[in-house]
C-alpha cells in the first residue's frame, strides 16, 4: 500500500468562486477519502429574523445567496403567505414563475461559463457570460436589480411588467434560443469535453437517493425530483417535463443544465401567453402566526425555508435549508476514488455556492 | 469543416463591435427601473420616520427635534422600501449608480422642512454636510 497523503483543497482555490475546503486524502494520484469544512462565510442571516419586521426581512432573505436570490425571497414570502392565509393574484403568482425562471437562467449561463472555465476553456466561459447580460439586462430593466431583484413582497410583487415588455423580453429570449443551442452544442457534442466529463465522478441512483442530493445532482443520476412539479406560484398552470440523465456522471449533470435552460425558455413563453390582467399585489394586515415549511426549486436544487412566528411583527425562528447544503455529501461519495486532477471538475458539477450553505 | 466554421467565428469576432461595455469611458447601462441611490428633497420631507423603522439595513437617521435626515450611504441596500413608503413622495430613486467612494464615510445629512405647519427651511441647508 503506498503512502497516504492530504492535500488541502481550498478554501480559496482558482476554479472556487466562493469559499469551501476539502482536505483531499490522496494514495498516489487517488482521492481515497475526503473532509469537507465550512465555516467560512458564515453572516448569521437566519438570526436576524429576530430583529426585523417579517416584511423587511424578505430584503434580507433575499440577500442569502447572490444567484438564486430571487427564488429565496419568493420562498420565504410563500411560506408567510401560507401560514397568513393570503390568497396572492394570479397576476403576481405568474410574475413570479417568470422571474424564477430569468434566475434560473441566469444562474446556469453563469455556472456554465464557470464549468467550462475550469476545464480551461476559456472563450465558452466568456460566451456563456455574454449570453448571460442579455437576461440580467431584462432583469434589470423589469425589476430594477441585476441581480438582487428586490421585487418580492409578502402579498404578491411590487413591479408589473407591461404586456409589451413581455412580448419584447419573449422575442429576445427566442432570439437567444439560437445561440444557445450554439453553446450547448460545444457542452453536449465537443470533443475534448466528453473525453473530460464521461464517466468521471460516478452517483449512482441509489446513491443519490440515499445521500438527499438534490437539483440537477439527483436529475442527472435519474432521480426525477423537481419541486416545480408540486405547483407552487404558476408552475402548476404550466405544461413542463422536468429534465433527467441517467447516466450520473459530470456530463450528465451538466446536459441537465443545459437541458433545463430550454425549458425555462419554455415556461416564459408559456407563462407570457397565459398570464392574466389584474392587480399585482395585495393588502396585508396582521402578523404571521404558525410555522411552515416552504419548499422551491432553485437552479441548483430545492430550498427549504422554515419559518415559526407567534403573531408578533418579527419572526420567532427563521431556518433555511440550501441545495448546496444537502449536496455536499454526495459530493464526498463522488469524489472517493477520482483523481486528484479530475477534482475542481467534479466539485464543480454540484454548482456549488457555499454563501447560501452557510448563510 | 470545422476550420471553416473556426474561419467564420474569427471573422465575426473580428468586424463586430465588442460585447463589454467600455466603462467609465462610456457611462454604464441602465433602465428606467435601475435602483441607483436614494435622492431626498429636503422641502417635502415631514419628519415622520416612516422610513427608519422601515429601512431593513438601519441605513436612515432622521432626527425629529433638529430636523435632519440621514442616511448612511454604505450602508443603504437601494430596496426602495423607504421611497415606496415615503407619505410625502420626498424620496425618490436615482437610476445613476454611485460613484466608488475613495474614503471613510458615505454619510450625507439633509437639513429637512419638518411637519407642514411650521415655516420651510431654506433651500440652502439642502446640501450635503459632510461628516
Amino acid at each position: 500500500m503506498s503512502k497516504q497523503i492530504t492535500v488541502p483543497f481550498g478554501p480559496q482555490h482558482p476554479v472556487l468562486p466562493e469559499p469551501l475546503h476539502l482536505d483531499l486524502v490522496l494514495e498516489d494520484e487517488k482521492v481515497v477519502d475526503v473532509i469537507p469544512t465550512i465555516g467560512y462565510v458564515h453572516r448569521g442571516l437566519e438570526k436576524l429574523v429576530e430583529k426585523r419586521e417579517f416584511t423587511e426581512y424578505v430584503f434580507i432573505a433575499e440577500r442569502i445567496c447572490g444567484i438564486c436570490s430571487f427564488i429565496h425571497s419568493q420562498t420565504y414570502v410563500q411560506g408567510i403567505e401560507q401560514i397568513m392565509g393570503l390568497e396572492v393574484p394570479e397576476r403576481a403568482q405568474y410574475l413570479r414563475t417568470i422571474w424564477s425562471e430569468y434566475s434560473r437562467l441566469h444562474s446556469h449561463l453563469l455556472w456554465l461559463g464557470l464549468f467550462a472555465d475550469s476545464m480551461g476553456f476559456e472563450s465558452v466561459f466568456m460566451n456563456a457570460w455574454r449570453l448571460r447580460e442579455h437576461i440580467l439586462d431584462d432583469l434589470e430593466a423589469t425589476t430594477g436589480g441585476r441581480v438582487i431583484q428586490g421585487v418580492c413582497k409578502v402579498g404578491g410583487v411590487r413591479r408589473d411588467i407591461s404586456p409589451e415588455k413581455l412580448d419584447e423580453m419573449v422575442r429576445g429570449l427566442k432570439g437567444m434560443e439560437h445561440e444557445l443551442q450554439d453553446l450547448s452544442k460545444v457542452f453536449l457534442h465537443d470533443n475534448s469535453i466528453q473525453h473530460r466529463l464521461r464517466g468521471i465522478g460516478v452517483l449512482s441512483k441509489e446513491d443519490a437517493y440515499q445521500l438527499g442530493a438534490v437539483g440537477p445532482s439527483a436529475r442527472g443520476s435519474g432521480v426525477a425530483i423537481d419541486i416545480r412539479e408540486t405547483g407552487y406560484a404558476a408552475f402548476g398552470k404550466i405544461n413542463f417535463k422536468p429534465v433527467v440523465e441517467y447516466e450520473g456522471d459530470c456530463y450528465a449533470r451538466c446536459a441537465v443544465r443545459v437541458k433545463e435552460m430550454f425549458t425555462s425558455i419554455d415556461i416564459i413563453e408559456q407563462c407570457a401567453k397565459k398570464i392574466p390582467d389584474g392587480p399585482v399585489d395585495m393588502k396585508v394586515t396582521g402578523a404571521p402566526d404558525g410555522e411552515y415549511f416552504s419548499r422551491a426549486e432553485q437552479p441548483r436544487g430545492e430550498v427549504i425555508h422554515y419559518i415559526k412566528g407567534n403573531g408578533k411583527k418579527n419572526l420567532v425562528r427563521h431556518r433555511v435549508r440550501t441545495p448546496t447544503f444537502t449536496n455536499i455529501p454526495p459530493l464526498v461519495t463522488l469524489l472517493k476514488g477520482c483523481d486528484l486532477a479530475d477534482v475542481p471538475v467534479i466539485v464543480l458539477t454540484i454548482d456549488p455556492c457555499i454563501g447560501c450553505a452557510e448563510r | 469543416m470545422s476550420f471553416f466554421q473556426m474561419t467564420k467565428t474569427v471573422l465575426k469576432n473580428l468586424f463586430s463591435r465588442p460585447a463589454t461595455l467600455m466603462y467609465p469611458v462610456k457611462p454604464a447601462k441602465k433602465t428606467d427601473a435601475t435602483r441607483g441611490h436614494v435622492k431626498i428633497d429636503p422641502t417635502k420631507c415631514i419628519t415622520c420616520r416612516i422610513c427608519q423603522r422601515k429601512c431593513p439595513t438601519q441605513a436612515i437617521c432622521v432626527d425629529v427635534k433638529e430636523k435632519t435626515w440621514e442616511i448612511d450611504q454604505m450602508r443603504c441596500v437601494v430596496c426602495a422600501v423607504c421611497v415606496d413608503t415615503c407619505p410625502t413622495k420626498s424620496l425618490t430613486m436615482d437610476n445613476q449608480y454611485r460613484p466608488a467612494m475613495t474614503t471613510r464615510g458615505g454619510l450625507e445629512k439633509f437639513t429637512v422642512a419638518g411637519p407642514k405647519k411650521k415655516e420651510p427651511v431654506v433651500a440652502d441647508a439642502a446640501k450635503p454636510a459632510k461628516e
